[in-house]
């Protein structure tokens, strides 16, 4: 098919053509700007990363744990359970990461719910802040991480748990050795595709005065009167952060795949 | 062994069967034909409550299975089951999937477990498999090994839903054979199949059903050589 072989050779061009055009328009752009400030206020940068993965990583942590128990709930046979976790999913997936922010860091102190420092050893000392925002995120997070879960048992063949059945074994026996090893291998690359996710979210709760990179890139744009170029090495910064661990999984699981093949 | 009294089983409004009658002698190999949707999976699933019927009941060694009181599970290990797709677990080796069941339920030790899947993967000369993945296996040998999976539970009724219909053609004969030789050793068989040649030979009795009902049933000599029912004879005609 000369035709079709020519047509993918246009459409090949034709995208060629346009990333060439957009890596053109950006060095443009940065051409025109000043990075000069990124020497002085290294250590901001430096700090907020630090801050955005520490918060992403526990966020992470805890939404898998909570994720856990809310899929186990959503897949048991009792219709109550199924319902709360069935609302608790779908109120967090239909209202925003910033109504929820402001839910638990404004609304919850007025019925008594405090944030407190928590002092770590090596971490050192979390601001109650910080841990607003780790609770934000991590109840956001569960609900997604408790899809990921449930959509990654449902992809197992149905005939996998009738096998186990049909030998004698309980539903919580097939589930347990026969359904979940199976479901673990749709699932981690999912939840490692989440920890990108928050990453990237996180950034919402600077609003509340957490120093994560976005608050810290912020505090550099007022100091330094530049509106612009800040926020470009912050987003440089998320991008390398993003971009990093998604190859880092991507080698991940083509090694989990290669060990399961030669098994 | 197996009795079954005026069983129902719909789907939403779908009546897949619509009273079916049987009884299941010890020793005895069932042999269930009839064209696609007409519920043999369904029925087979039935027996061991994969599937669970609407209304009628079932009687296993003189207990009815739908009873409440009843533990399913208990009744299962006593019902192997071959699947059309096989149904291994992947993740698990073959010495695995053969003794995972019976070390759970049987709680024997692992030495003994090993030695059962030794003589079970002789009778299908397919003990050098021992240690393989289900992925590294051709159909053929999926089956054989599903089935001794099934054996390892020492059942008393074993039943079969269309064993064959997912392998390649030079792979039926091998598991065929390996069924034939479990009806010699007297195993109490219910087979859904297509292969007529097995039912023929093998069969102590078949069914023809259509539509959610038993329409006939007899010998293989009375089915073949001469169908009463003009569907049974439709049908015949088609696949033979
Ligand atoms: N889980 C289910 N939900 C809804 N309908 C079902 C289900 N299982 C089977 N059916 C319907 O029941 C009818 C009978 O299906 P069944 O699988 O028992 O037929 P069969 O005789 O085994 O056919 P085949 O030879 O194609 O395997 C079909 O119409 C099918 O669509
Ligand atoms: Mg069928």
């Amino acid at each position: 098919m000369p035709n079709l072989q020519r047509s993918r050779r246009v459409e090949n061009a034709k995208s060629s053509l346009i990333i060439i055009a957009l890596v053109t328009l950006i060095l443009i752009i940065l051409s025109q700007m000043n990075f000069a400030f990124v020497g002085r206020y290294k250590h901001f940068y430096l700090q907020g990363t630090i801050n955005t993965i520490v918060l992403a990583f526990f966020a992470v942590i805890f939404g898998v744990l909570l994720g856990v128990i809310i899929s186990l709930m959503r897949i048991s046979q009792s219709q109550v359970l199924k319902i709360v976790s069935a609302s608790y999913v779908e109120f967090i997936r239909g209202t925003p990461l910033l109504v929820q922010l402001y839910i638990i860091y404004y609304g919850l102190p007025m019925i008594g719910i405090r944030f407190f420092d928590i002092r770590l050893p090596i971490i050192g000392t979390i601001p109650g802040d910080f841990i607003a925002g780790i609770v934000t995120l991590s109840i956001n997070s569960a609900a997604y991480v408790s899809e990921i879960i449930r959509a990654g048992i449902q992809a197992v063949d149905k005939g996998q748990m009738e096998a186990s059945r049909s030998l004698g074994l309980t539903y919580a026996t097939s589930m347990r050795y026969v359904i979940f090893p199976q479901a673990l291998k749709n699932i981690l690359p999912a939840l490692g595709n989440e920890f990108i996710v928050v990453i990237k979210e996180s950034s919402i709760v600077s609003v509340i005065g957490i120093a994560d990179l976005m608050y810290k890139a912020d505090t550099v744009r007022t100091n330094t009167f530049q509106p612009f170029e800040p926020l470009i090495f912050a987003a440089l910064i998320y991008f390398v952060l993003t971009f990093g661990l998604s190859k880092l999984l991507g080698l991940i699981e083509k090694r989990m795949k290669k060990s399961d093949s030669s098994s | 062994m197996i009795q079954v009294h005026d069983l129902y089983k719909q789907f939403g409004k779908n009546v897949v069967l619509k009273g079916i009658n049987l009884d299941i002698k010890q020793g005895e190999v069932v042999v269930i034909i009839g064209p696609s949707g007409s519920g043999k999976s369904t029925l087979l699933r039935c027996l061991n409550l994969i599937e669970m019927p609407t209304s009628g009941d079932i009687i296993f060694q003189g207990q009815s299975i739908l009873d409440k009181k009843t533990n399913i599970n208990k009744v299962r290990e006593q019902i192997g089951m071959v699947f059309q797709q096989f149904n291994l677990f992947p993740h698990m080796t073959v010495l695995d999937n053969i003794t995972f069941a019976p070390r759970k339920l049987l709680k024997i030790s692992k030495e003994e477990a090993y030695q059962l899947a030794v003589n079970l993967l002789k009778k299908i000369n397919l003990e050098n498999k021992i240690d393989a993945y289900p992925n590294s296996l051709s159909g053929g040998q999926k089956q054989r090994i599903a089935i001794v999976r099934a054996l390892a539970m020492n059942p008393k009724v074993m039943l079969f839903d269309e064993p064959t219909s997912a392998l390649d053609p030079e792979m039926v004969g091998e598991v065929l054979a390996v069924m034939k030789q479990l009806a010699l050793e007297g195993m109490t068989m219910v087979v859904v199949t297509h292969e007529m040649g097995f039912a023929r030979e093998v069969g102590s009795r078949v069914l023809f059903m259509d539509e959610g009902l038993i329409l006939e049933e007899g010998t293989p000599q009375e089915i073949f050589a001469n169908p009463k029912h003009p569907r049974t004879r439709e049908f015949l005609g088609k696949v033979l």
